[in-house]
């Protein structure tokens, strides 16, 4: 074959081969929009439904604190007091803004407000018995229904439960600046409610700090120093290569079996209690410990053999070497590595399900052993829920969970910047 | 004293014993004319009083507080009356529930019978006493500890090789909690899986073709034994992460080639984040995702087609969980792909390949093995993913291979028959952790091929 | 990242510092286009005029120009770092690669330009054949790994073609008999000096018209390089062959003409033993009496 024909040859082929390659890397390229439109859709899909989640709609009205209707003449005295009607003076102060309103729209009316509106009636004047026959503007949250039509009313997904006449009201007393809305600040001031409007991720938040605390106070520790063993000091025997070969199956395991661990041997061996942040911190601990081991190798490996040879030349012992030359040139991709792993454990809620951290818990815990739930957990919980305005709930507390989770990996990538040396 | 209390006060030990351990070993020094006439730095000397103080102290604190709770529980049933005693660990945790509800003032104890009532006080007097006992020697271990090594000062004792051998070995057991959590982990299953078998036989459950195992409160229930055969639920589960498989090996493969091989350094410094983004999302945030957008979404997608499909079709989960395994199979394969020697790519260039044919008949073919060992990965990861299915899936075991219809995992049954009540002799609660250790084998055999694959194919281009 | 490094762990950018060592100073002013001795050829297969090469801002050819005539065997040596592979990669665009390196100036083959926006570079290289310096069989069998460019070329319309193809290109590289009995077997299980006839022959089974050689030898053993430096006289038949080497006494036993490179210059260019008993430029003299490089 002549290299005249052998060039005819492979122009022939190049029309076929061109196309192939233009294909190839079109799938590349699809495989790639594929992959983003995933992560636009779902942050659009979270944001789109859990914006208004971190919107209150609120009524300010005047409350006359009228002893004749609620049934009480001294506000301290507290029997009478336990006894007093609450929600008289709301219902007064709504027919003052809505005066078309007549005595038989009581209920229709009494409905516009959540039905913790009483409590803070109460709850003000405990604060105060001298308001008693005194009036105070006060700030209410409206009821669940007439939030939903406030934020939703175009919304196809959400059902509008008022009425014409109490979607008239509403129209209205938003016309004239009483009904508002504003920044949900309750929703980082409550633990969790049976009434959406007051759950709040307060409690989750101090739940996931307190699980992380214990969770980075034992993973860290431990992990840098298994790390150290096993690249300064271990022996090469099959007992160090048992150790590593657990080391790298436990970092594939599944978390929810770790889940059965913590419910075997912590609560049922150990009889610690169920729902509380140190239970969730010791098996997270146990999750993240690989990935802290295996970041904090990779930290010690980094750290040039020239250096483990200049301090040893001059006589330091082998444990001076590592604490005093190549723990602290480590430590930035030690620490770089083990907030990666407690992002993972701050977003992990498989294994905190079975050690019963599901629990519905109100109060914001305050201790390491007080019934507590976490981020995560109070996401699942809130999703499966069948009113929408808790779905609502759940968006907004995922927006704060990725925004710490965010931050986290912010915070690693800086650090891995800012104190990383170069070789 | 609370433990919240004689942990910080074990602390303040330690720090008095480093500090009495430092002017001693100085003290011995100076008549002999200076430190350097010592073995050892003094540090060391004050280090080895520190641990002597603290580490004994703390082991026992640590022991104590563990198994407290389950001695005094057994010498609290062991103290009731003959005729009240349980006849089943069912029995007692209810009795235990009962005396502890009492001590702790949320039962009456004029609702329970006389024996519990007495109990309860003894629970009292025990849980007391005990925190003292613990307080007490807790704190005279501590403080013997650093008598002892106070005394034992001495200018001929090496303390730097002391102290460096123990924290030596304080590292080795840091490293072997790894065997420890491996070994945890299959004692927690191994009891209660044979505990299960010897209620469910092994034939039902390895080849039974249905799994309802709500068994009945009451005996004259209908459908009262439950039957527990996992076929259903493993066909549930490689469906679902088949179905994710489709859609991450594809996705995940071709974007890391495209990024590895045609990509600008400015895209990749771009999308190489995103990716990365994809997969620090939590899973519960995916589960939303796939529970509330994705499933009506495909169900009402099905139903336009004339097709009828499941809210919680197994469609949804497995799309979902594809997501979720793009990026992790698109790094592991952008690592084995980047293992191949750049050799390989100038060969098949200089003979006039194209990119894709590099990468299809030479790049590709050479990596392969690794990129198999990062599929098993991903496949176990798949397996044993919980949060997507326990949203999205369903909970019915039904033995199908349609998408369109809802199946269950093993994890979900694992979640809904551990979380609420249980009772722990049921074979219902049982059987989670047959279903358990079954997950965990089948994991870690996919993890250890694919461990050995991927070390096998490193080596190779090493 | 993988597409830009070995080009450049072999060849520094050079920076644009007179040349002190070797006794004599020179700088770029005083070498570029100033080539000594015969750089250009009546029928030439390369006409190379003006060609520059960048990594970013980094010069590292600068100016160069020089014809290869058919079927001649051209050497290229200097130093380490003075851009003789670079200049290679050029000639069948294998520094398309990497992202930072820019070719200026007029490279023809056969009179047409090769960066040429429509010049198809699968083409070129399918004409302009590579060996390199670390023999990179491909983790197949001998067979596929010669049959690969037949192959993708769609040269061979059947098997029997194909296995022509191969064998003649094993004998043509002196391997044939060495592997005939077992060409199933990966060619990754060969000895070096083995993989490299391999590689050679996987560069000839699509019969180029040139066959660029990086170091061919350089991670041989003297008995496998004297092996390759005799096939490579017996393909100076039939094909042009230019190689870079640093052993001076290589360039001395398998070349026509040698050219001497020179921190990214072009010093000298001339008959071989012209070269090496007559150098005509100072700088050439002292790298040749090993008084740097």
């Amino acid at each position: 074959m002549s290299n005249h024909e052998q060039a005819a040859l492979v122009r022939q082929s190049l029309k076929r081969r061109y196309r192939k390659e233009r294909r190839f890397r079109f799938y590349g390229i699809l495989a790639i929009a594929i992959a983003l439109a995933a992560l636009v859709t779902l942050f659009a899909d979270i944001i789109g439904k859990g914006y208004t989640g971190f919107i209150k709609t609120t009524m300010t009205l005047e409350v006359r604190f009228d002893p004749k209707t609620m049934y009480l003449e001294d506000a301290t005295d507290k029997d009478a007091f336990s006894m007093a009607d609450f929600k008289a003076p709301l219902l007064a102060a709504l027919h003052d803004v809505v005066p078309e309103a007549g005595d038989s729209d009581d209920r229709d009316l009494g409905h516009l407000l959540s039905s913790y509106a009483a409590n803070k009636v109460r709850d003000t004047l405990e604060a105060d018995p001298s308001l008693l026959g005194k009036t105070q503007t006060m700030t209410f949250l409206v009821s669940d229904d007439v939030s939903v039509y406030v934020k939703h009313a175009d919304d196809p997904n959400y059902s509008i439960q008022l009425s014409e006449k109490q979607q008239g009201w509403v129209d209205q007393l938003q016309e004239r600046g009483i009904i508002q809305n504003s920044f949900n600040d309750v929703f980082f001031q409550n633990g969790d409610s049976r009434d959406p409007g007051h759950a709040g991720v307060l409690g989750a938040i101090v739940g996931s700090v307190l699980t992380m605390v214990v969770t980075l106070l034992l993973s860290f520790p431990i992990g840098v120093a298994a790390a150290i063993y096993l690249e300064e000091f271990a022996p090469q025997n099959k007992f160090t290569d048992f150790i590593e070969v657990n080391i790298n199956n436990l970092a594939a395991v599944p978390s929810i079996i770790f889940g059965l661990l913590g419910l075997a041997v912590f609560i049922n061996l150990f009889g610690l209690p169920r729902s509380v942040p140190l239970v969730g911190g010791l098996v997270l601990t146990l999750m993240t410990l690989p990935t802290i081991i295996i970041s904090s190798r990779a930290a010690i490996k980094s750290v040039p053999p020239s250096i483990r040879e200049a301090a040893e030349g001059i006589g330091a012992s082998k444990m001076q070497v590592v604490l005093h030359h190549v723990l602290p040139l480590a430590l930035p991709g030690m620490l770089t590595g083990s907030i990666i792993g407690m992002a993972q454990a701050l977003g992990e809620t498989a294994p905190l399900l079975l050690i019963g951290m599901v629990a519905f818990i109100v109060d914001v815990p305050s201790g390491f052993v007080d019934a507590a739930t976490v981020l995560p957990v109070q996401i699942f919980l809130w999703a499966g829920s069948p009113e929408l305005a808790f779905i609502e709930r759940a968006s907004a507390a995922i927006m704060v969970l990725l925004t710490f989770l965010i931050g986290m990996n912010a915070l690693a990538i800086w650090l891995r910047r800012r104190l990383e040396r170069r070789w | 004293m609370q433990p919240g209390n004689l942990f910080p006060l074990v602390v303040v030990l330690i720090g008095i014993a480093f500090a009495l351990g430092y002017a001693r070993s100085r003290a011995l020094a100076t008549p002999l004319g200076g430190i350097r006439h010592l073995k050892s730095l003094p540090f060391y000397y004050a280090a080895r009083a520190s641990l002597w103080c603290g580490l004994p102290a703390l082991i026992i604190f640590a022991l104590w507080l563990g198994f407290e709770d389950k001695v005094i529980q057994t010498l609290v049933i062991g103290s009731l009356p003959a005729d009240i005693q349980p006849d089943s660990p069912g029995r007692a945790s209810l009795i235990l529930s009962q005396i502890s509800n009492v001590a702790s003032g949320a039962l009456s104890p004029e609702f329970v019978p006389e024996p519990i009532a007495g109990a309860a006080d003894r629970l009292t007097a025990l849980r007391a006493e005990s925190k003292l006992m613990m307080t007490i020697l807790v704190i005279c271990v501590a403080i013997l500890g650093a008598f002892v090594a106070w005394l034992r000062i001495a200018p001929h004792i090496n303390a730097r090789a002391k102290v460096e051998s123990t924290l030596r070995k304080i590292f080795f057991m840091c490293a072997g909690l790894a065997i420890l959590t491996t070994v945890g982990i299959i004692f927690s299953v191994i009891f209660e899986t044979i505990h299960f078998f010897h209620k469910v036989s092994f034939l039902e459950f390895f080849f039974g073709t249905s799994w309802s195992p709500q068994t009945a409160i009451r005996a004259d229930q209908v459908g009262s034994s439950g039957s527990f055969g996992m076929i259903p639920l493993f066909v549930g589960t490689l469906l679902i992460s088949g179905i994710a498989m489709v859609v991450a090996v594809p996705v995940g493969l071709m974007s890391a080639i495209y990024l590895s091989e045609y990509a600008s350094k400015r895209m990749r410094s771009i999308v190489k984040p995103l990716l990365e983004l994809l997969a620090g999302v939590p899973t519960v945030v995916y589960g939303f995702f796939a529970a509330l957008t994705v499933a009506p979404f495909i169900a009402d997608a099905a139903g336009w087609l004339g097709l009828d499909a499941s809210t919680e079709s197994a469609l949804a989960a497995g799309l979902v969980m594809g997501i979720m395994i793009i990026p992790f199979v698109s790094s592991l394969s952008d690592d084995v792909i980047n293992a191949v020697p750049q050799t390989m790519r100038d060969g098949s260039l200089a003979l006039g390949a194209t990119q894709a044919e590099t990468m299809t008949k030479v790049i590709f073919p050479a990596a392969l093995p690794g990129i198999m060992g990062g599929i098993l990965l991903a496949v176990s990861r798949a397996i044993g993913e919980t949060m997507i299915v326990v949203m999205a899936a369903g909970l019915a075991a039904n033995l199908t291979i349609n998408p369109l219809e809802a199946v269950t995992t093993v994890t979900v049954q694992i979640v809904t028959l551990l979380t609420g009540d249980q009772e722990f002799d049921s074979a219902k609660t049982l059987s989670a952790f047959a279903l358990g250790m079954m997950l965990f084998i089948v994991t870690l055999a996919l993890n250890v091929i694919a461990l050995h694959v991927v070390r096998k194919y490193r080596e190779q281009y090493e | 990242m993988n597409t830009m490094n070995s080009a450049i762990d072999q060849d520094v950018p050079v920076k644009d510092e007179p040349e002190t060592r070797g006794g004599a100073t020179f700088n770029d002013a005083e070498l570029e286009g100033r080539t000594v001795g015969k750089p250009f050829a009546d029928d030439p297969k390369f006409t190379l005029r003006d060609v520059e090469v960048f990594y970013g801002d980094a010069r590292a050819i600068k100016g160069i120009s020089l014809d290869i005539a058919k079927n001649e065997v051209i050497a290229f040596i200097g130093p380490s770092g003075c851009g003789k592979s670079t200049f290679l990669r050029c000639l069948n665009r294998m520094n398309d690669s990497i992202d930072i390196c820019r070719v200026k100036g007029q490279l023809q083959l056969d009179g047409e330009d090769i960066y040429d926006a429509k010049r198809d570079v699968v083409e070129l290289r399918a004409r302009v054949g590579m060996v390199f310096q670390k023999p990179n069989p491909f983790p197949k069998s001998i067979y596929d790994n010669v049959a690969y460019g037949p192959r993708i070329h769609g040269l061979a319309n059947r098997k029997s073609d194909l296995d022509d193809i191969v064998e003649r290109s094993l004998r043509g590289a002196g391997l044939w008999n060495e592997v005939k009995d077992r060409l199933d077997s990966p060619g990754t299980g060969l000895s070096g000096g083995q993989q490299q006839r391999l590689c050679i022959a996987r560069a000839i089974a699509v019969s180029p018209e040139v066959v660029l050689m990086d170091e061919p030898c350089s991670a041989l053993d003297p008995i496998a390089t004297a092996r390759i430096e005799e096939l490579i006289a017996e393909l100076s038949q039939s094909y042009t062959i230019i190689i870079v080497t640093h052993s001076m006494q290589q360039a001395a036993r398998v070349s026509d003409r040698t050219a001497y490179f020179h921190l990214g210059h072009l010093v000298e260019v001339n008959e071989t033993n012209k070269v090496f008993t007559a150098p005509q430029h100072e700088l050439t003299e002292s790298y040749i009496t090993g008084r740097f490089g």
